[in-house]
């Protein structure tokens, strides 16, 4: 359950646009189920009041939205973020993708989000309703006469159980109280792949990525992927058949994928959340982040706005890339 | 088909460096410096012109082994073109070790226009490395097959 409602968020947002400070609220609206809340522009109070929501299912991050919507619209954005948004933020800052004057930050507080991909593997397919109540969720679904309760913990997103960061690092006000960066062994999947044999891991990533079927999502909701001109929507790319061969092709396109947002990567797995099959797409980003960390000095994206990223940069006594394999500890 | 032809040679490809690799390479012809013909060179600007994509699309296209030559750090014609390179090259190696792909079938090599021996006696180590890991399946593109 999230600390602050949504009435809260309206109220200040609605202040804000009456007294002319914003233009126009960027903040999530109901989509077509319970568990899909989605991205949405208001402009008016009454717009406001009629759908603007903020519960468990406002995983998306918003960040992404200010590079058109700025463009779009005169005047500032007010933009709701979560902690792990504010990376984000900062990192398309940096970019120079957005300016700062053109969006007014409310930093709101999260406690963890839930994810339909968590439900379903408790509760099974054919979700129809999802109620959110003090103790937990109550879900109801097509096959089961009564409702299954889940806890606010089980429903969590994976990327919620190792949140890395509860501080909002870009804000203009902050509703609730400031959090700290947290230790969140986010790297220990990733540990686990790496102390598996070649076979291991190859047979476990042929499982994942043959199921997928290139829709794009994952480039298209993250906030590091912000060409204009992207690689994959060339048909001769290499990687453009969406029927899954099982083969080299799948695997091609999700190294390119993270290789391109390598050291930009904020970590906020958003490519994880909308990923139709479910691919656990954030461990090949946190590969690039952990391999990043142990060979070229800890690096946290999107930390402030004024870093180099560590792709973009070099030090004369870098490690060849022969002595480079899992993060620089072992020697080919 | 006579014996000779049913061997298996592996196709590398060697993405060389127009100021320090790709001349050595010459000076190994001029040399008269044996290296397998199984080396198809691609002249690149600078090692920093490889784009992780041109690796990975020549292994899906049928390479059995890739190898990029640069200048020695220090010495690139652009002045910091294989630093960025280096980085580069360390993830992307790194990644395919992740993805359960033999590493051994990348290499970086920094190769100088001098060093025509060292050219030779790379591609040789190389080739023989690449043959003895066998065709490649792992990086191989079903819908690129001939």
């Amino acid at each position: 359950m999230q600390t602050v409602n949504t009435q809260t968020l309206i109220e200040r947002a609605s202040a804000l646009l009456q007294d002319g400070t914003v233009s126009a609220v960027l903040g999530w609206k109901r989509g077509e189920f319970d568990y899909d809340m989605t991205p949405a522009v208001f402009t008016t109070a009454e717009e406001l009041a009629a759908g603007f929501v903020y519960n468990d299912f406002c995983g998306a991050n918003l960040s992404k939205y200010l590079l058109k919507k700025t463009r779009e619209i005169q005047g500032k954005i007010l933009v709701f973020l979560k902690p792990c948004d504010t990376y984000s933020f900062n990192q398309l800052l940096t970019e120079h993708r957005i300016h700062r004057e053109n969006a007014y930050v409310i930093g709101v507080p999260c406690s963890g989000m839930a994810d339909i991909h968590s439900i379903r593997k408790i509760t099974g397919e054919g979700i129809a309703r999802v109620e959110l109540t003090e103790g937990g969720l109550l879900v109801h679904t097509l096959y089961d006469d009564a409702p299954v309760a889940v806890s606010y913990e089980d429903a969590m997103a994976d990327r919620c159980k190792t949140c890395k960061s509860k501080k909002h690092v870009a804000y203009d006000e902050l509703l609730g109280e400031e959090g700290d960066v947290l230790d969140s062994h986010r790297f220990d999947e990733v540990a686990k792949l790496e102390a598996m044999t070649p076979d291991e891991r190859f047979a476990f990533w042929q499982g994942e990525l043959s199921r997928c079927i290139r829709c794009n999502a994952c480039r298209d909701v993250c906030p590091a992927c912000t060409c204009e001109k992207c690689v994959f929507d060339n048909p001769d790319s290499g990687v453009e058949n969406k029927a899954p061969g099982g083969d080299f092709e799948e695997k091609m396109f999700h190294i390119i994928r993270a290789f391109h947002v390598a050291g930009r990567c904020t970590d906020c797995g958003e490519c994880s959340r909308v990923c139709p099959q479910d691919i656990p797409l954030h461990l090949l980003n946190r590969k690039f982040i952990s391999d990043i960390n142990k060979t070229y000095g800890e690096y946290q994206a999107g930390e402030t706005a004024d870093q180099r990223p560590p792709l973009v940069n070099f030090t004369q006594n870098d490690p060849e890339p022969s002595d480079v394999v899992k993060g620089g500890h072992d020697h080919a | 088909m006579s014996e000779l032809n049913q061997e298996y040679k592996p196709l590398i490809v060697a993405f060389c460096c127009n100021w320090c690799s790709y001349a050595g390479a010459d000076l190994a012809g001029s040399n008269r410096l044996a290296y397998p013909a199984d080396v198809k060179i691609i002249r690149v600007p600078c090692s920093c012109r490889v784009n992780p994509m041109f690796i990975l699309r020549a292994f899906q296209r049928g390479a059995d082994g890739v190898i990029l030559c640069g200048c020695h750090p220090g010495d690139c014609h652009y002045t910091t073109g294989n630093y960025y390179t280096r980085r580069r090259m360390s993830m992307l190696f790194s990644m395919l070790d992740y993805l359960g792909i033999e590493r051994e079938r990348t290499r970086v090599e920094w190769v100088s226009a001098a060093e025509g021996a060292k050219f030779a006696s790379t591609m040789n180590d190389f080739a023989k490395k690449v043959a003895s890991l066998g065709p490649n399946k792992r990086l191989e593109d079903l819908r690129c097959k001939p």
